[in-house]
């Protein structure tokens, strides 16, 4: 019983992340209106049939805007958790199957990593290279690696005193094939669990960074921007600040959710 | 001591990283703003750069930047009114830092029991209620919980005021209304600031409440009649508490840099949103400071964690003392 729901859940959220991307894929074909169309009778609309999600101070539909946001948002997403991901990779491998002292070393420099507040060096980054949808995913991907690394190392380390890995040694296999080939392949479970939440991470600060006005810039449309301009006119258009903030919401939820059921599925001791 | 020398590689990492990453970008604060300006002539901005010191290599730059670092010195801030970056931190910090303890304040004395009633009623509906909000305050962008609390009870409601610390008839309030207003301001940044931590820590709590539950010595003493309650509120209670200290360690680094969000969401004179003004105006000396401060109050945060896990736990201060 305990198991269907756990499975239940992962599957909502598997639903979301799927409708989501769909949404964001079709955006051109389903949307509605043109994003940055500028309709100046049509300012600040609540919502409507015509405009499900209202309109905001230059008259642009909200929803339409929505759809286009979440291409911005799973962008950044996917490219930023690329970047860690081959950051964390590479770090990780040599720190678990070198081990020694390249292992302490490399995993004290993602000790400290793992302490600084990076929101911090994100925003300066950002503010100091322009904030573009580039840098974002570039900075973020650059501070987020650090919990795959110690997970590869993690997996090297334990795979590395089991028979088949020994047999691959004694035969001689050479260090990156045997990565590759050997170490790699049985690592993917748990790493593919911290990319799925680490996809949910990054389209929270690309939200955040765009709602401070560091992320990215109007016109083209993102879940945060539009954010702003809600709490710019949060006396007299609250739609403005509703339906963004769900959409991330719920987009954050899905990724968590698929990523808990993953991490069940892949490490059944922690039930 | 042998911790407190370990940051020191840490600290410098950080001023290189952040010094370099400053420098390089395009844009310089002797020339933003003044480009298109006819008054100035390329002499003028020759004679700011000179000013500023920006005319000389980047090593050089750095390393009197950093000499001066030692004596907590950082130099003055680029904007207008030129003042030291180190008052301009010292009267914006304790917003910041007070915001962040109330927030660690309200996520223990919360997360704590729910942690608890969540486990020891495992699967309950009360447990599986929790757990919708614990999932749900991971995903919530805390900004935007911000703004929908700001519409709700401040402009809808009108019960809490949106923004600021003090109203603008402050000066003319008895003390006890300075402190009540000083407290209507806060509940929402510090409630804002916390849910994150919140779900976090009573996950965790959970989790660790459940596992020694299950752990042998718990069976043992469960064998020799000690009472219920005893072993929950008690045997239980205080080891699974162990790693809450770590976790909170961890938090800091996500609090400090929340701090910027929040303050600017609910405009609080604090570190975090003189931090985000800093940034856009390209004040280099007061952005590098203030990632310096922030550095080091992680640091300590980590440090105090670590302190008071060695003092709570029995098998390390034993190994402290031989």
């Amino acid at each position: 019983m305990r198991v269907f729901t756990e499975h239940g859940l992962m599957l909502v959220g598997g639903i979301i992340v799927i409708v989501v991307a769909l949404l964001a894929i079709l955006a051109p074909w389903i949307a509605p209106y043109d994003p940055t169309a500028i309709h100046v009778r049509d300012i600040l609309m609540p919502p409507s049939w015509q405009h499900w999600c209202g309109t905001d101070t230059l008259g642009r539909d909200v929803f339409s805007r929505m759809l286009f946001g979440a291409r911005v948002s799973l962008a950044v997403g996917f490219v930023a958790v690329g970047i860690s991901l081959i950051i964390g990779l590479i770090l990780g491998a040599i720190a678990g199957y070198a081990g020694g002292r390249s292992d302490a070393l490399l995993m004290r420099a993602t000790d400290m990593v793992l302490c600084f507040p990076t929101f911090f060096l994100i925003l300066a980054v950002i503010a100091f290279l322009e904030p573009s949808i580039w840098n974002i995913m570039i900075v973020i991907g650059l501070t987020s690696w650090m919990g795959v690394a110690r997970l590869v190392r993690a997996e090297f380390l334990s795979l590395n005193k089991r028979e088949f890995v020994l047999a691959a040694h004694s035969l001689g296999v050479p260090a990156i094939r045997m990565m590759w080939r050997y170490l790699l392949p049985n690592a993917m479970g748990p790493v593919l669990v911290s990319a799925v939440l680490g996809v949910a991470g990054a389209v929270l600060v690309e939200s955040g960074l765009s709602f401070l006005g560091l992320g990215v810039q109007p016109p083209d449309p993102s879940w945060g921007n539009i954010l702003t301009e809600g709490k710019d006119n949060i006396q007299i258009a609250w739609w403005l600040s509703l339906y963004p903030g769900l959409a991330i919401l719920i987009t954050v939820l899905g990724y968590n959710l698929l990523g808990e059921g993953l991490r069940d599925i892949f490490d059944p001791k922690l039930q | 001591m042998r911790r407190l020398l370990g940051m020191i590689p840490l600290l410098l990492g950080i001023t290189i990283i952040s010094f370099g990453m400053m420098h390089l970008a395009p844009g310089e604060p002797a020339v933003v703003g003044n480009e298109f300006n006819p008054k100035v002539a390329v002499q003028d901005i020759e004679r700011l750069r000179a000013y500023y010191g920006l005319d000389k290599p980047l090593y050089e730059q750095y390393w009197h930047w950093l000499s001066r670092l030692a004596v907590l010195d950082f130099g003055q801030s680029f904007s207008s009114d030129g003042r030291p970056v180190m008052a301009k931190i010292t009267e914006r910090l304790p917003v910041t830092l007070w915001i962040n303890i109330l927030a660690i304040l309200l996520i223990l004395i919360v997360a704590i029991p729910m942690g608890v009633i969540s486990a020891v009623r495992q699967n309950s509906w009360l447990d599986r209620g929790m757990t919708v909000f614990v999932f749900i305050g991971f995903a919530i962008p805390s900004f935007w919980l911000g703004l929908l609390l700001m519409i709700l009870l401040g402009v809808n409601l009108n019960w809490l005021p949106v923004s600021g610390l003090h109203d603008y008839n402050w000066q003319q309030m008895s003390f006890w209304d300075q402190q009540v207003d000083l407290f209507k301001h806060l509940i929402l940044p510090v409630f804002v600031s916390a849910i994150g931590g919140l779900a976090g820590m009573s996950r965790f709590m959970r989790s660790g409440m459940l596992d020694v539950i299950r752990a042998d010595y718990i069976t043992t003493a469960r064998a020799m009649g000690v009472s219920e309650t005893n072993i929950r509120y008690r045997l239980a209670l205080k080891n699974a508490l162990l790693p809450i200290i770590t976790l909170l360690g961890l938090s800091v680094p996500g609090l400090i840099g929340g701090s910027v969000i929040v303050e600017q969401l609910f405009s609080l004179p604090g570190m975090g949103l003189l931090f985000y003004e800093a940034v856009l105006s390209r004040d280099y000396p007061l952005v590098m400071g203030i990632t310096v401060i922030g550095a080091v109050l992680t640091l300590l945060g980590n440090l105090i964690a670590d302190l008071s896990y060695a003092w709570a736990d029995p098998r390390i201060r034993q190994r402290g003392n031989s």
